[in-house]
């Protein structure tokens, strides 16, 4: 069970809001690609969000460049799940393959409000706003979705399957 | 079956695939720029020491070329390094130029395969009849290692497109105005066919602007239906064999949508969001600081031909800075021995070599506070190109070109 605290955003945040491309040049500094987030387009993101944080946007989260920055920064900033009306596709697929956890929850902008508190259960994927006391039900994750996101995102998930961990490989 | 339907049941080794299934798809092209830094990382981490086929991966550098920063040297040095230690066969070098246009023009893209790349754009190699669709670093990591990844099959919508364009307004024209119909979101995680007389008039690079901008309205791949055009060029750039792919007669689409290019006027996208297009004259008289003609979208030669043409023996205004980006060394040279380039360096051009120039905000012409740009590109979110506070209007060359002149943003006519 996650527990955050809600930042809300609305509809189209892109990958330039989320990550500014004069940043792209960290390519291996996850910790640094952290203090970018949302920098030029939400400059407040940086001084009132918290690590635990949950996001709440509305449609088409994450459209724009397949920069993966973007779900990185986010992960590494501490975001514990991101919850959107609809999602872009590569933001989407990139979550799932960092391990950030990411809900489809179509009409959650009208349900809850920046600054609520959300207890989140992924497996079943129901949202409960605590301050409403508010259920809210979300699109299910496949299970093999599932499966990545609970090994930690794709890097792990492919040690496991392919037998390539710290034993040197397998290759 | 649609065509996304065919080529990924065949890339996942199936006889049928119905929407919203999921296939592992085996990959026919794999590839990255600079951001094959971010795949490395991962590919490491999963601790496999070879890729799974060294001849389907390529890597090229476009995004800042040359290195516009230690940090840059230092990733491009490290790529060099991994290429030559793994055996990378297809390797593009700064001198090359984008993505977009290297992958084409050096045989990389055939009908009925499947190509993804770390660009959002790689949408564009769907101009072929490839199914192509960008993917991140660390998904390209797992496609090094394992040579498949999982796919939903996409729904499709069919869009038709009749008439005849008016004199300087283009491709780029009509796809700005369907994204603006369609919106952000309008085609999200949905496949798109575009058919019909106009785009089988069309050339091979006004194809690749619809599907290149196609992403804009969140395709997660688009099609032109293969034809006599499409593969003369591809068999001109390739030996290697393919199969054209078309969609069955009773194939299924959730929307069918149609279009008539006949009236269309020049069109604009606003800032801050690529669907908020307007016609050109609805905002004629905007002064401007700069102008960007290039890109993966406009940068090659019938677009420079175009911008050429609108300033052929003239000046441009003396407020203005313009810039100019050949897609690739070839469209460089070729733009060289038709005149163009004498013609934007006496108009008061800047040319900058083949890459993404300032595109993505990396470098080399970037916007400060209060600046308007007018830019051939393909995505004009606030701070793109610069600063927060500068403005970028999306436009075809020949408005980008007209408006050079006049100093505000003009209708080519």
């Amino acid at each position: 069970m996650i527990k955050g605290r809600v930042y809300k955003f609305g509809d189209n945040i892109n990958t330039d809001d989320i990550y500014p491309g004069r940043y792209l040049s960290i390519t291996t500094d996850r910790e640094e690609m952290a203090k970018h987030c949302f920098e030029l387009a939400y400059p407040d993101f940086l001084k009132t969000a918290r690590p635990g944080d949950i996001i709440v946007a509305g449609k088409n989260f994450g459209c724009g460049s397949s920069r993966e920055q973007a779900a990185t920064c986010l992960k590494y900033f501490g975001i514990s799940v991101v919850i959107a009306e609809s999602f872009a596709r590569i933001f989407y697929r990139n979550a799932i393959n960092l391990g950030l956890p990411i809900l489809i929850a179509p009409g959650i902008t009208k349900r809850v409000e920046h600054g609520d508190m959300l207890e989140v259960d992924l497996e079943k994927g129901i949202v409960k706003n605590l301050r409403t006391n508010d259920e809210i039900k979300t699109i299910p994750l496949p299970s093999f979705i599932l499966e990545i996101l609970s090994e930690g995102g794709l890097v792990p998930y492919l040690r496991k399957k392919l037998g390539s961990g710290e034993k040197g490989g397998n290759k | 079956m649609t065509i996304v339907e065919k080529i990924l049941a065949r890339a996942g080794g199936k006889k049928k695939v119905i929407p919203n299934e999921i296939v592992m798809a085996k990959v026919d092209v794999a590839m990255s720029h600079e951001n094959a830094d971010v795949v490395l990382k991962s590919f490491q981490e999963i601790g496999v020491k070879k890729v799974w086929d060294p001849e389907k991966i390529v890597i090229l550098f476009d995004h800042r070329v040359p290195a516009e920063s230690e940090k840059t040297a230092t990733t491009h040095k490290r790529i060099r390094e991994f290429v030559r230690e793994q055996g990378i066969k297809h390797f593009y070098d700064l001198k090359e130029g984008i993505c977009h246009q290297i992958l084409p023009e050096f045989g990389h893209c055939r009908p009925g395969e499947v190509l993804v790349g770390t660009d959002s754009h790689t949408t564009t190699h769907g101009a072929f009849g490839t199914f192509a669709t960008g993917i991140g670093g660390t998904e390209m990591a797992g496609v090094w290692a394992t040579g498949e990844l999982w796919l939903k099959v996409p729904e499709s919508i069919k869009i038709i497109v009749k008439g005849k364009f008016r004199k300087y307004v283009s491709a780029k024209d009509l796809i700005l105005y369907i994204i603006g119909q369609l919106k952000a979101d309008g085609a999200d995680y949905k496949s798109v066919e575009f058919c019909g007389p106009a785009i089988s008039e069309m050339s091979i690079a006004s194809r690749m602007v619809l599907t290149n901008l196609s992403m804009e309205m969140g395709a997660k791949n688009a099609f032109i239906l293969p034809d006599e055009k499409t593969i003369e060029f591809v068999k001109s750039t390739t030996s290697k064999p393919f199969e054209v792919v078309l969609p069955d007669k009773d194939a299924e689409y959730l929307e069918t949508l149609e279009y008539d290019v006949s009236d269309l006027p020049p069109q604009i996208a606003c800032p801050h969001s690529v669907d908020n297009v307007k016609p050109v004259r609805e905002v004629a008289g905007l002064k401007i600081h700069q102008v960007l003609i290039g890109s993966c979208t406009n940068g090659r030669l019938e677009d420079l031909a175009v911008a050429a043409e609108i300033l052929e023996g003239k000046k441009i205004h003396p407020d203005v800075r313009l810039l100019v980006i050949p897609a690739s060394r070839k469209v460089y040279l070729e733009a060289l021995k038709a005149g163009y380039i004498e013609i934007f360096l006496k108009a008061g051009a800047l040319i900058l070599n083949p890459g993404c120039g300032p595109c993505l905000g990396a470098h080399q012409g970037l916007l400060a506070a209060g600046e308007v740009c007018v830019s051939t590109t393909n995505r004009n979110f606030k701070g793109r190109m610069g600063s927060p506070d500068s403005f970028i209007y999306l436009t075809s060359p020949a408005t980008a070109a007209k408006s050079a002149l006049t100093g505000e943003i003009t209708e080519p006519l």
